[in-house]
């Protein structure tokens, strides 16, 4: 009799959430952005990031205290989505006129100085529909938080990015688990010789990232290698070597 | 003015003094000694109002400013003299549009209401300011009717021999209440500022003010929000009357024990929307502790802006852009008004002057930075002093050791050569600084400069700086 009323209750429980959850990704309308390059298009469930959700950007390395490819990215994202965007850091070294270089204009960014109440920043944006995004500096993220970031964007439809911060190189913090939908690793790579055809000349091409997607909902773990956002936002595959510019991109590889 | 039993005099001008005529004066005897005097009757009402209105112009100096009738009026001035240039400053001021207005006055600053009463009025010059925590010395050697005492106490106090405040401090306090009463006690605590005294302040009429008090003191917070709901809609009927929006609301609980609790918001533009303040408001509530109970709660606007009438939107299909009006309000009372911002872009080609930070809703300025220079990321400020090693002074470094790491530069991209701007300061006469956008062998970038054009000494000591991350 017992066991009998646990089960029963325990699968009223299930479709109760089942139920739950439905609405909430009905009420969401998940759209999605296509990233414009097939090969990370496809490999996405929806054919591009979505949103309404919270993704998580970091920077793999030396570069995870200043995250600033990941911040590069993220606004490379958002230059494709019209409306304003809140920006809430508690260090203020972020340059505009580099947002502004992919397509972000100082137009378009609510900055939040928001010391150590991030999250709260993040979670208010997230609660008013009709903005581009909400992108969060933060430095420590767990589950609970990630997960009410998560239930206010899929509310709003708005998407979220926690870009990570840490003072440690490789800080396990970073590895714990998290309730965004999915999680970004940007490594910065020996980037191309500005002029193909000649290696010797002096100056810089565009930035070349390694873009590891380490987890996602509906979609296994790969990496990309790709060449930085250009003045509107949009990535492009690199080509691996010089003189072979029209060769198949072969940077795809599995991780995981 | 007539005193009960006759008429005598309520005030006299510098002229009559010099006459030896004094306040409080029989008139009959003031007429026997100078025949053909002018009287005017005393309007004690028109005087309170007159006082009135000159508390309400002190205003300019503190918000908290009271008409302390017959003849004074008190300013709260803390934490507002600073805006004047200091305490002497804000007194001198004060006297000064004073006498420019026909009005002579005594002034004093004080930590009690009641120190610089006796201060202004008993006090060796017109302008007197007691130094924090030197009240006690400071009325030491006034007589006690600078206590503010009635007549006959005082006059008790001066057949016992107790002249001064001093005195009257170090007398055992026992016998004093039993002879004098507790009165005496409290005035002095008072002075001394043993106890605290309530200020009554005036409100401007000019503002909007809306109180509401309640027959029962409010123990718990529940019913706050229908009240803070019926103190917004009374307000915005108030605002509509004259075309305004709020800007600023100040929303007072008032408890029991005559300690008084604030909560203030802003708006980023003018509002006049009873729920939407309402919710702005009850955001704070928690920080309001209702102590023994609220017995009044007084919703001010002392900031409204001008408000044009509201447009009905007849067609649901019309929407508009996105307002963000409410969500920075939102931000703004959360964080702080200077912590929500845009950056604008300035016109500077130093890189730390390029960007400024904007009110949120502040038109953008029709300009742009330029596009097809390399700008970080993050900008490092200030910036780092590096070690680098450039092989000519035109070329790009061949590595640099930040934070005890050895980066070597694979591949780089300048010099962009920014000028100093001497005309912001001095120092920028001759500067130079020489960019470099660097990126090592691990593919990270780094926005080098260094201090001269590598020619001239006096444009810079040729040393590096890390100024930012791509």
């Amino acid at each position: 009799m017992n066991t009998l009323s646990t089960t029963h209750s325990l699968a009223e429980l299930r479709q109760t959430i089942a139920r739950l959850e439905r609405q909430n990704a009905q009420a969401a309308d998940r759209r999605n952005l296509p990233f414009g390059l097939e090969e990370i298009d496809n490999h996405l469930p929806g054919g591009g990031l979505a949103l309404g959700c919270l993704h998580e950007v970091a920077d793999t390395g030396p570069g995870q205290e200043h995250a600033s490819a990941a911040a590069l990215m993220v606004a490379g994202i958002l230059a494709r989505i019209s409306g304003t965007v809140i920006w809430a850091a508690d260090r203020r070294d972020l340059f505009a006129p580099a947002l502004a270089g992919v397509g972000l204009g100082h137009g378009r960014i609510l900055h939040v100085a928001a010391g150590n109440r991030v999250l709260l920043a993040m979670e208010e944006g997230l609660r008013h529909p009709g903005l581009a995004g909400v992108v969060g500096e933060v430095g420590r993220l767990d589950l609970t938080a990630s997960r009410r970031l998560q239930l206010a964007a899929e509310g709003s439809g708005v998407v979220a990015f926690a870009l990570r911060r840490s003072r440690k190189s490789a800080d396990p913090a970073l590895a714990a688990p998290l309730a965004a939908v999915s999680r970004w690793r940007i490594g910065s790579l020996p980037s191309a010789p500005p002029v193909p055809y000649a290696p010797k000349v002096q100056g810089l091409g565009p930035m070349r990232w390694r873009i590891d997607l380490v987890r996602c909902r509906g979609a296994e773990p790969a990496s990309w290698i790709v060449e930085a956002c250009d003045a509107k936002g949009r990535l492009r595959l690199a080509t691996n070597l010089a003189d072979r510019s029209l060769a198949p991109p072969v940077g795809k590889r599995r991780a995981g | 003015m007539h005193d009960g039993r006759r008429m005598v005099i309520a005030s006299a001008d510098a002229a009559a003094q010099a006459m030896g005529l004094r306040a409080g004066m029989p008139l009959a005897q003031a007429q026997a000694m100078r025949p053909g005097l002018t009287v005017i009757d005393a309007d004690t009402a028109a005087d309170a109002a007159a006082l009135r209105d000159l508390a309400i112009w002190c205003q300019r100096y503190a918000p908290l400013t009271a008409a302390d009738p017959p003849d004074g009026i008190r300013i709260d001035s803390t934490g507002a003299d600073h805006l004047h240039g200091g305490e002497a400053a804000m007194l001198a001021d004060l006297l000064q549009r004073l006498a420019r207005n026909g009005l002579a006055a005594r002034a004093a600053l004080a930590d009690t209401p009641a120190a610089s009463w006796a201060m202004a009025r008993h006090g060796p010059t017109p302008a007197t300011i007691v130094p924090p925590g030197g009240t006690v010395p400071a009325l030491a050697p006034l007589p006690v009717t600078a206590l503010r005492l009635t007549t006959d106490v005082s006059a008790a106090l001066d057949r016992v021999g107790l002249e001064t405040i001093g005195q009257l401090a170090a007398t055992p306090r026992g016998p004093l209440v039993r002879r004098f009463g507790e009165g005496l006690m409290r005035r002095l605590d008072h002075a001394l500022g043993h106890s605290f005294e309530p200020l009554e302040p005036v409100p401007p009429t000019s503002l909007i003010r809306q109180r509401l008090t309640f027959a029962e003191p409010l123990l718990t917070g529940e019913a706050f929000p229908n009240i803070i709901a019926r103190l917004t809609r009374a307000v915005a009927a108030g605002l509509e009357r004259r075309g305004e929006g709020a800007r600023r609301l100040d929303l007072v609980f008032e408890r029991v024990d005559g300690r008084m609790q604030l909560i203030t918001i802003g708006t980023a533009r003018p509002v006049r929307d009873p729920p939407y303040l309402a919710k702005l408001l009850c955001e704070w509530l928690e920080t309001v502790d209702p102590g023994l109970g609220v017995e009044a709660m007084t919703l001010w606007v002392p900031l409204a802006e001008p408000l044009a009438g509201e447009q009905l939107r007849v067609l649901p299909s019309e929407t508009q852009a996105t307002d963000l009006g409410p969500l920075v309000d939102r931000l703004s009372n959360r964080f702080g008004a200077a912590r929500v911002y845009r950056m604008a872009p300035v016109e500077s080609d130093v890189p730390e002057r390029s960007a400024e930070r904007r009110a949120p809703l502040d038109p953008a300025p029709g300009l742009a930075w330029p596009s097809t220079l390399p700008r970080p990321v993050r900008l490092i400020s200030p910036p780092q002093r590096v070690e680098a090693l450039a092989i000519l002074p035109d070329q790009a470094p061949a590595f640099f050791v930040w934070r005890r790491h050895r980066h070597r530069i694979h591949r780089a991209d300048g010099p962009e050569r920014i000028f100093g701007e001497w005309w912001r300061r001095d120092a920028e006469m001759r500067a130079v600084r020489d960019y470099w956008a660097v990126e090592d062998l691990d593919g990270r970038r780094f926005w080098l400069y260094r201090r001269g054009d590598g020619i001239e000494r006096i444009t810079g000591d040729l040393s590096w700086f890390l100024h930012g991350l791509f």
